[in-house]
């Protein structure tokens, strides 16, 4: 019975996150539009709210094209291992009180092992497909992937001193009991370090340093075509929903908000998360891309010894305080 | 139930193990040894061991296992894999010699008896959740061990920087 329970959570959360993922992509598309005076896709259905399904169809059926240089077993391998890692790290989000498929007791240390798995698509993919593009992508990938590995994991150790759990339920109660409700304000560093660092590991702009099309064609997924690019696709939008889950777990109090909202558990989580995946686009419109030494030396000189500041400012306040 | 997860991981283990030392593409064993290391991450997960498990796949997987691949894009994978082994005339003597091991290790795994029990109990790291009680352990009582552990790690990492800024000057 407990098993069927779980298949039917799991069931509904894979639905739910594909549909988002369809419509993040269409949402991107219009916000960046505007952004730029323009209207987004406007012909498939009513202000082009069919696009997505456009877009699926069309890669769908799609020619599958490999490179005859390419191996195989990897080039095959790549897209999987990126798409499987970035749902299963699903599995431990918390999405309202008593909701989440997996409440396991080390659910922040997971999902950083589901993400750090994902690098290894992107990598695999630049070398398997025996192409320079490709090939440079993926080298850059491992690089940033590392560098910001470890700034994302020390700025949430403030966070997990706080609330004194890796678990991500138990992590929201501490915060609901907190003074501030939220470990946004008395975090303030932890956050901007790991939303920095959130922007690198899923390799959206200002760091999309593997794909950068005006200089790499299309980085990784060059050679990638029809379905197994959308697998491609997929992953990187389902990151950006995880971790955006993650920041809003962690430091804007989940799933709580200043008044219970009936019948919808999830609102404010929600509300929150659409909140991240707008700041997503919005950067996306703004800013330009990081040079690759930039990028390297703000991950180095800058991140990673704020995040360690603020593990020692957390500490002396907790030891001094608490 | 936990028996036969326990068996299914170790089999895996020792089979990839085996693959991986003798695949021609040593990127095809990077992916292997990947795989491994979930496996592992399993073994540690029957013990109960969940920290060790998480920091298994993050530290080995994620960032060792990166590093690994990184230097054999750096080398010119296609030479190597037409290299001849190095030892093809003492094959047999090699073999020989891991039969010997073996089987010395075997004999020694017969006279093995568990020590006393230590004040951390399955129940006790239950309730306690492993993170905080390995925490507790390593801060207390294994404070001197953690403390030079972290001094060698220290000496390794100035002595790459030394490394690395001798090269920077000489170019």
């Amino acid at each position: 019975m407990e098993i069927l329970w779980i298949l039917v959570k799991i069931i509904i959360v894979f639905a739910v996150v594909m549909l988002h993922v369809m419509y993040a992509t269409y949402f991107e598309r219009k916000v960046i539009g505007h952004m730029q005076v323009r209207m987004g896709p406007m012909r498939v259905g009513p202000h082009g709210i069919l696009q997505p399904i456009a877009d699926g169809l069309k890669l769908f059926f799609k020619e599958d094209i490999i490179p005859t240089v390419a191996d195989k077993k990897v080039f095959y391998a790549a897209p999987l291992i990126c798409l499987i890692s970035a749902l299963s790290a699903i599995a431990v989000l918390p999405f309202f009180e008593g909701f989440a498929i997996a409440n396991i007791n080390i659910g922040i240390l997971y999902i950083f092992a589901m993400s750090s798995l994902a690098s290894y698509g992107v990598v695999l993919a630049g070398w398997s497909s025996n192409s320079k593009y490709s090939f440079l992508g993926g080298l850059r990938s491992s690089a940033q992937v590392i560098s910001y590995e470890i700034a994302m994991g020390l700025s949430l150790v403030g966070v997990m001193m706080m609330a004194g759990s890796l678990n991500l339920t138990d992590i929201v109660h501490a915060q609901m009991n907190s003074p501030f409700k939220v470990y946004l304000i008395p975090q303030i560093i932890g956050f901007f370090v790991f939303v920095v660092a959130m922007f690198a590991e899923t390799n959206r702009t200002p760091f999309d340093l593997p794909e950068a099309e005006s200089e790499l064609v299309a980085g990784y997924c060059t050679e990638y075509s029809g379905m197994r690019f959308a697998l491609f696709f997929m992953a990187e939008y389902i990151g950006m929903i995880v971790m955006s889950c993650l920041a809003v777990t962690c430091f804007l109090g989940g799933w709580s908000g200043p008044f219970e909202v009936p019948g919808i558990p999830f609102f404010w989580f929600l509300l929150k998360v659409y909140f991240f995946i707008f700041l997503y686009y919005w950067v996306r419109a703004t800013l330009p891309r990081y040079r690759y030494d930039q990028l390297m030396a703000l991950g180095w000189k800058v991140l990673i010894p704020l995040a360690l500041f603020n593990i020692v400012l957390t500490g002396t306040i907790k030891s001094i305080f608490g | 139930m936990v028996q036969l997860l326990f068996f299914y991981f170790a089999l895996v283990v020792i089979g990839l193990g085996l693959r991986i030392v003798t695949a021609k593409n040593p990127v095809h064993s990077v992916l292997l040894m990947l795989v491994l290391f979930f496996h592992m991450a399993g073994l540690y997960l029957l013990l109960n061991a969940e920290f060790l498990a998480a920091v298994q796949v993050i530290v080995y997987a994620g960032a060792i296992l990166v590093l690994y691949l990184f230097v054999l894009f750096l080398v010119n994978l296609k030479e190597e894999l037409k290299m001849s082994p190095f030892v093809e005339k003492g094959k047999w003597l090699g073999i020989a010699g891991a039969v010997a091991l073996f089987i010395t290790f075997m004999r020694g795994v017969v006279s093995f008896t568990l020590g006393p029990h230590g004040e951390y109990t399955i129940e006790k790291i239950q309730q306690m959740t492993h993170t905080k009680a390995m925490g507790q352990a390593v801060y207390t009582t294994y404070i001197l061990p953690f403390e030079i552990a972290g001094l060698i790690l220290l000496v390794a990492v100035i002595g790459g920087l030394a490394l690395a800024k001798r090269e920077d000057k000489g170019a």
